[in-house]
């Protein structure tokens, strides 16, 4: 289990804070449109409220007069009354459930755009400590556990509220002593709620990492499935999944079973309060009288009342009714306790990606291109500019660095390269050949010495701008969803068809290229997977190429592509570094052979530097790589 | 489809099908309570009516005992159905979960390339969760529904026929319009889902690809792409979402318009007496079986929007457990493998049957026991294709391939594999520590067996000076160690199974030339009877074998050991050449 799965299974750590966080984020940017909403939500549910004590108007009318009813001054107006209050109500709750759906869908454009944004700009290590699968269901899985909450749970929530205050005053004006045998349910419900929806919460959050478990090793697993093929691992694998299975389904069945038991056991107290309020209704109309019931209502109509029992049963009548209509908003929204729950926990996670703190922009000197070619553009104490050009000078003084505190990975790296020079970095795997380069476009940063480039503190020097002023080969080559020509100008946006397919020519991609369905209007899906590893090298090559940059890094660059092919991009490789400071990374020395410094890295030192001939000469760890793989032949 | 898919309900049918109709009973309650509110509610009505001058206080207290019963009955009812519902959705989820796995493991090479894995994944969480939701929806409401539709309508039959019409018809009329919502909807939610995955695939490549990002400078870019992907997500999610905004108080008026003619028509015949006696009670029941009815349509429709939605997943998950493994044991598979000689007579090979181009064309082929095979070519010249061949990874379009002079489509499959160890080009290791992830070529070796492969793999010495030596976690994938030592623990991993025949799919590229060498000569003194058949860039990696094939485009151009290729073959030259002239100019 990695860190992320850790996380995974905490849930909402401060739920309050989360939700007051959510709500300031959705809503504070809809300010107008959450008025109208909070507006709306009024008017429906006062609408409501008032449709429904119209109908017991109409009722008690009928009831008090029977057939002596007035129809035309009483009821019919009523009726008509209650029909636009009934329309108001509609058009009301229609318009803040689009309103809502507008906020919502707009909200989570947002939140993916800007955690996007954000993650953008994250140093590596976040990139080196989270499981892709990890972060990609953040995006998907929990932005959409926002959805229901943004579109049903608050304005249900709201409504609700208002619904239940209402109701709990016309509950107060009818019946004192009656409203407490419903708010002794209401204790009932809530203690129920609390016990099989906390039940559900926590189950659900075991679920929700027995599943990110589950995923993880489906990932895994089906990354290696040839492999597990190769050695007839397929009866392991299937019990290791059984079990993980299991456990993910006992979670899930705990957690669903008691989700859909908390809806039968709200709604058959309600019902159980219904009895209990009629039976102490009649129990005290026998044995109390009215003074019992504590009836504002009542005790405001008793002068007039010829029938003191038949305004008591009336008041009963209203009463009962009231107090469903009660229970109506509890329920619907403990039903919603789950999206809360599941909404707030990946709220919880998406802030957190929000506010891992971004890589730092590094200094204050910026890349600017003239005429002249390349400059920095140094920012001087009195104000003013000074202008140094781009010449591709970079030093390292006595550089320590590594991933963790505590392992060192490079110890005292001095090194430097001249313009123009090919400084190669060979060495076991591991030795920090790859390391030294991350250090020069800054993806770390080093613990002590310095790395200046032209003379400047790198650190000085705007990160983008360093890194716009370096091409780069990586050893894993990665290409993006578009055509190919798309993908070689990823290189410099503005770079001419032109251009692009001259870089491809050098890179001797094009051949393979005019080959493709569509040539250069291909497009390429799935990181370029319809492509051999040794083509998207080619295409890396050629996408360096478009970038013109003074200083480049080729790292493990050629590794895939077939020796046969690599001597035809010679050519084109040595027009790529004329003229530039080139950082090599090989394996097979050929490629190295004619550097102007070889650098023989091991344990994260130095051992030994010098051009082929002198570390020829000196017959130390070089000689014996080179003479060694020379000996097989 | 659904056939298929029900087929993995199994051991939870009973609760799948005693759900439902425990449902019903909890329903026929929700159906009765009224009734004996309407009775209670009556006494006081008619005691404030002057009907009667005092209430029927035994009636009451039975109706509220019977009612009691009832609420307790629908509790019951509810907790059980609930809990059935859980065990029946849950384990569905799981026995497809399982099946699906369970036939993954079946496929041959050539159906897990049908798949991507992040498509498998898809398929096994997301997919599978959509279909569990439908079920259970469709098993708690399918029924429920409709029987809480019909009773109500039933019940209002025997208060007021006429009543029943209105409801019926407000049904229909209701009926038609979430129909017509959920047609016009089914198009946009699709849309949607498709625009999910560009967005997803936008966050994949970025989180892979952040180097490349980071290097170029290109995060503004990148974050405008994903403002499109998220911009196409929420036009069509807008469109569907609007709809059935839209829906709602369209209910709600039917809903609504319904209690109104209730009343003005309950009203009038409490008045006129025009048919038959509503009390104005009845119309309160009434009302309340009208919302009965209609959410009743509602929630039908809710369910098979539910499972229209989800249809997609459901096709994607047949996909995977209607997939037959293209490969599978022969009847009476031989188990015991001679020795390690392979042959290959007149073999062609396509990945699909349906390409006519053959990646292998007329390979013949003779390896004896114990050789050292090279194989050399250019990027898709068919060399993994060939070696792919010998455990039977896929089967021959034509010709046949040999392991110790039998066919391999006789062998028991785990028994041909076990002896034809491959070290695949695109390796993997597992999350574990070192010693688990070697113990996959054996899982009874003993610990110096383990140490023994790791040493000829030359891998012993770095597995050392990790920190906990063979207790090292790999992590996920084994990023804790680099390309080169991954390798190197592949190749121990393939060395512990004591293989007849080993294969070395371009499996030491990022071991340096040196432990390179070194691996081969260990091979050679401790595994001399096994048969070494070596795919490799570098010369270098194959001069030294007892004889070396040249690949050309699907074709054996030229085989022979060094010094004959040399001087007879022109592609091996040029290669050779390629590799040698710094070193040959400098000499």
């Amino acid at each position: 289990m990695n860190k992320s799965d850790k996380k995974r299974g905490k849930g909402a750590k401060t739920p309050a804070k989360t939700l007051k966080r959510l709500l300031v984020y959705t809503f504070s940017n809809n300010k107008l449109a959450t008025a109208f909403v909070v507006l709306f939500v009024l008017l429906a549910s006062v609408a409501n409220v008032t449709a429904a004590s119209r109908v017991s108007y109409i009722v008690t009318e009928l009831i008090d007069k029977g057939v002596n009813a007035d129809m035309t001054g009483t009821v019919y107006p009523n009726i008509i009354a209650m029909a636009c209050i009934y329309f108001i109500g509609s058009v009301s709750s229609f318009s803040y459930n689009i309103i809502m759906m507008y906020i919502s869908n707009r909200t989570l454009k947002k939140m993916r755009d800007e955690m996007f944004a954000k993650m953008q700009y994250l140093p590596l290590k976040f990139f080196d400590t989270h499981t892709h699968g990890d972060t990609m269901s953040i995006y998907t899985n929990d932005v959409d556990t926002m959805r229901q909450l943004l579109t049903q749970t608050i304005p249900q929530i709201i409504s609700s509220a208002i619904t239940l205050i209402a109701v709990f005053v016309f509950m107060v004006i009818y019946s004192v002593t009656l409203l407490l045998v419903v708010l002794v349910m209401l204790v009932a419900v809530l203690f129920a709620t609390k016990i099989i929806g906390g039940k559900s919460a926590k189950y659900y959050i075991k679920h929700q990492k027995a599943l990110g478990n589950l995923n993880g090793f489906v990932e895994e697993m089906t990354e290696g499935q040839k492999v597990i093929k190769v050695f007839c691992h397929e009866d392991k694998a299937r019990e290791q999944f059984k079990k993980l299975n299991d456990s993910l389904n006992e979670a899930g069945e705990k957690a669903n079973a008691n989700a859909f038991v908390l809806g039968p056991v709200n709604n058959n107290l309600g019902y159980l309060q219904y009895v209990l309020v009629a039976l102490v209704g009649v129990l005290m109309m026998a044995f109390v009288g009215e003074k019992g019931f504590l009836s504002i209502q009542c005790s405001i109509i008793e002068a007039g009342a010829a029938n003191r029992t038949a305004v008591l049963a009336g008041m009963l009548v209203s009463f009962l009714m009231y107090s469903r209509q009660f229970n109506m908003p509890l329920m619907q929204v403990s039903q919603q306790l789950n999206a809360i729950v599941m909404a707030l926990a990946g709220a919880e996670r998406i802030f957190e990606t929000v506010d891992t703190p971004p890589e730092d922009k590094g200094g204050d000197v910026t890349l600017t291109s003239g005429k002249e070619g390349w400059a920095w553009k140094k920012p001087l104490v009195g104000g003013g500019f000074e202008y140094i050009p781009v010449k591709g000078d970079i030093r390292f003084n006595n550089v320590v660095f590594g991933y963790t505190e505590d392992k060192v990975i490079l110890k005292n790296i001095t090194l430097y390269a001249k313009p123009g020079q090919k400084i190669a970095f060979v060495g076991s795997t591991g030795a920090g050949k790859t390391t030294i380069t991350n250090l020069i476009n800054r993806f770390y940063d080093i613990q002590s010495g310095e790395i200046t480039y032209d003379g400047l503190d790198i650190k000085s020097i705007k990160k983008d701008d360093v890194r716009r002023s370096l091409g780069v080969v990586l050893q894993d080559t990665h290409l993006f969803t578009g055509t190919v020509m798309d993908n070689i100008r990823y290189g410099r946006l503005d770079a001419t068809d032109e251009e692009c397919i001259k870089a491809a020519k050098l890179a001797n991609a094009d051949f393979f290229i005019s080959h493709l369905p569509k040539g250069y209007q291909t497009t390429l899906k799935g990181d370029g997977a319809n492509l051999s590893q040794g083509q998207r090298q080619l295409l890396a090559i050629a996408r360096a190429m478009v970038s013109n940059c003074p200083v480049l890094i080729l790292d493990e660059a050629t590794s895939s592509i077939d020796t046969r092919t690599e001597k035809l991009i010679e050519d084109g490789m040595d027009k790529l570094m004329e003229g530039r400071t080139v950082f090599v990374i090989a394996h097979r020395l050929s490629t190295v052979r004619n550097s102007k410094a070889i650098m023989v890295l091991e344990h994260g030192e130095i051992i030994e530097r010098g051009d082929h001939e002198q570390l020829i000469a000196q017959k130390g760890k070089y000689y014996q790589l080179y003479t060694g793989a020379f000996e097989l032949e | 489809m659904f056939k298929t898919l029900l087929k993995s309900v199994r051991e939870y049918k009973v609760a799948s099908i005693l759900c439902p109709l425990v449902m019903i009973g909890e329903a026929v309650m929700e159906i009765l309570i009224p009734f004996m509110m309407t009775y209670i509610v009556g006494q006081f009505e008619r005691l404030a009516k002057g009907e009667i001058a005092e209430i029927n206080v035994s009636g009451i207290a039975l109706c509220a005992a019977l009612m009691i019963a009832c609420a307790v009955f629908a509790l019951l009812c509810g907790v059980w159905g609930g809990k059935l519902a859980a065990k029946a959705s849950c384990g569905f989820a799981h026995n497809l979960r399982q099946d699906m796995y369970d036939n993954l493991q079946k496929y041959s090479f050539s159906n897990i390339d049908n798949y991507s894995t992040s498509g498998l994944i898809t398929r096994i969480t997301t997919d599978v969760t959509n279909v569990q939701n439908a079920y259970q929806m469709a098993i708690r409401m399918l029924v429920r529904a409709p029987v809480l539709f019909i009773a109500s309508i039933v019940m209002t039959l025997f208060i007021e026929p006429f009543m029943a019409l209105i409801f019926g018809g407000a049904a229909l009329i209701l009926g038609i319009v979430v129909a017509f919502c959920m047609v016009r909807v089914a198009p946009h939610f699709k849309m949607m889902f498709k625009k999910y995955d560009g967005l997803n695939a936008v966050v994949q490549e970025n989180l892979t690809a952040i180097r490349v990002v980071k290097s170029y400078v290109r995060e503004d870019s990148e974050i405008e792409k994903m403002k499109r992907a998220t911009g196409e997500v929420y036009k069509y999610s807008v469109k569907a979402e609007r709809i059935l905004t839209i829906m709602m108080p369209c209910v709600n008026l039917v809903f609504f318009a319904v209690n109104i003619v209730i009343l003005t028509l309950g009203a009038n015949m409490e008045i006129g007496n025009i048919s038959g006696n509503v009390s104005p009670s009845q119309l309160q029941t009434l009302i309340q079986y009208s919302a009965q009815i209609l959410s009743g349509v509602m929630m039908v429709a809710m369910c098979l929007n539910f499972i229209s939605l989800s249809k997609g997943s459901m096709e994607r998950i047949c996909e995977v457990l209607d997939e037959k493994a293209t490969i599978s044991n022969p009847e009476g598979a031989i188990t015991q493998i001679a020795d390690g000689t392979v042959d290959f007579e007149n073999v062609d090979f396509a990945y699909s049957e349906k390409s006519d181009k053959n990646v292998l064309s007329g390979i013949n082929l003779h390896i004896a026991a114990g050789e050292t095979v090279g194989i050399i070519g250019a990027t898709g010249s068919g060399k993994s294709s060939l070696v792919s061949l010998i455990p039977r990874l896929y089967d021959v379009s034509g010709g046949i391939v040999k392991v110790g002079g039998v066919d391999v489509k006789k062998y028991d499959l785990d028994a041909l594999r076990n002896k034809v160890a491959m070290v695949l080009q695109k390796n993997v290791l597992f999350s574990g520590s070192v010693a688990e992830n070697l113990r996959w070529g054996d899982e009874s070796a003993t610990d110096e067996e383990v140490r023994l492969a790791a040493r000829q793999a030359c891998a012993e010495e770095f597995i050392d000076n990790l920190p906990g030596g063979f207790n090292y976690d790999l992590g996920q994938g084994g990023v804790n160690v680099s390309g080169g030592q991954k390798q190197r623990l592949c190749i121990a991993r393939a060395l512990l199974k004591k293989p007849k025949v080993i294969i070395f799919d371009d499996s030491t590229s990022a071991v340096d030339t040196k432990t390179d060498a070194l691996i081969r000569e260990s091979l050679k003194k401790h595994a001399p009877e096994t048969t070494k058949i070596i795919i490799a860039q570098r010369i270098s990696s194959v001069c030294d074998a007892d004889k070396i094939i040249v690949m050309d485009e699907g074709k054996i151009v030229g085989s022979g050991n060094h010094e004959q290729l040399i001087a007879t073959n022109d592609i091996y030259r040029e290669i050779y050449e390629s590799q040698l002239k710094g070193e040959a100019e400098h000499e």
